[in-house]
């Protein structure tokens, strides 16, 4: 299966919502997208199967690490050509408060775009947009058409 | 490596709902090294063109070994809890579709307020990871039930 050409052929290569619904782990999560012009804003409903720490209770860093990496790709999915979804090459996770046991949102930046490889900064945040829970910044690997 | 006891860390780590629903289990190599292991399956794809696991697995995965590891052994998770500052992955290659990934730690400096720490995710042997990632962890958080006061707490990775 070519996700990335399927969907382009039909006419939904920057349908953002259609390409999280064709990641298998985004679906577990239950990441959807709000796209908002040129942002690609995720979405990520609580529930139980998200806690890592039960007494907080809070979300798994690994869960606000996979949103981050999640709507980094998006973005870049969104504002480029590419044949295949883009690597992880390498990323750096900053957590500045709990997550809670509430709807978590995110937005990502592409810092730089060179031909093969992406600089991509990510937010996440739950009650304010200007009150991030974690940022992250990392290298993303394209393979462009 | 850090001594960690096993058997105490096993509850600990069943009661992480996450790691049971992604079906993360405590375990150890056959050196006695304890270890996390997450057998491959289809929900934790990323890639549907070539199955390999999405790298917010490996993050989880890496995330959890590294806090079996930063925790004092001689602190209850029902006392206190441990909270990711930060933490960096660097991915060496695609995690192989249909095989178990495997990960260990080691905490290589502990202050009273500071655990640092490393933890590699790999099939075969640690020698050959698929992942590594450095970690900084807040040691001697109160573990209690949130309040409002509380609200910025950090991060509360178990």
């Amino acid at each position: 299966m070519k996700l990335l050409l399927e969907l382009r052929e039909r006419g939904q290569g920057k349908d953002m919502a259609a390409v999280v619904a064709a990641i298998p782990y985004a679906r577990f999560l239950g990441v959807e997208v709000q796209q908002q012009g040129n942002e690609v804003i995720t979405v990520l409903p609580f529930t139980e199967k998200l806690i890592g720490n039960p007494i907080l209770p809070a979300i798994h860093g690994g869960v606000i690490g996979a949103l981050l990496e999640i709507t980094a790709l998006l973005q870049v999915l969104y504002e480029t050509a590419s044949e295949r979804l883009p690597k992880t090459v390498d990323v750096n996770f900053d957590y500045l408060r709990s997550g809670r046991a509430v709807t978590t949102y995110g937005r990502a930046i592409v810092n730089r775009q060179g031909r093969r490889v992406a600089n991509v900064r990510s937010e996440i945040w739950q009650e304010s947009r200007d009150r991030p829970i974690a940022l992250s910044q990392g290298h993303y690997l394209l393979q462009p058409l | 490596m850090t001594d960690v006891d096993v058997d105490a860390e096993d509850d600990v780590q069943w009661a992480v709902p996450h790691g049971l629903a992604i079906g993360m289990v405590p375990d150890a190599l056959p050196d006695g090294t304890p270890a996390m292991r997450l057998p491959y399956g289809e929900h934790l794809i990323g890639d549907p063109d070539t199955g390999v696991v999405h790298g917010g697995v490996i993050t989880t995965l890496l995330d959890q070994t590294c806090g079996m590891v930063a925790r004092p052994p001689d602190t209850p998770p029902g006392e206190s809890a441990i909270a990711t500052l930060d933490l960096r992955i660097d991915y060496m290659g695609p995690a192989t579709p249909g095989r178990d990934l495997w990960a260990t730690g080691e905490c290589y400096k502990r202050t009273p307020n500071i655990a640092f720490v490393r933890a590699w995710a790999f099939h075969e042997t640690s020698a050959d990871p698929v992942a590594t990632c450095v970690a900084a962890f807040m040691l001697g958080t109160p573990n209690t039930p949130r309040t409002a006061d509380a609200a910025d707490a950090p991060q509360g990775a178990p």
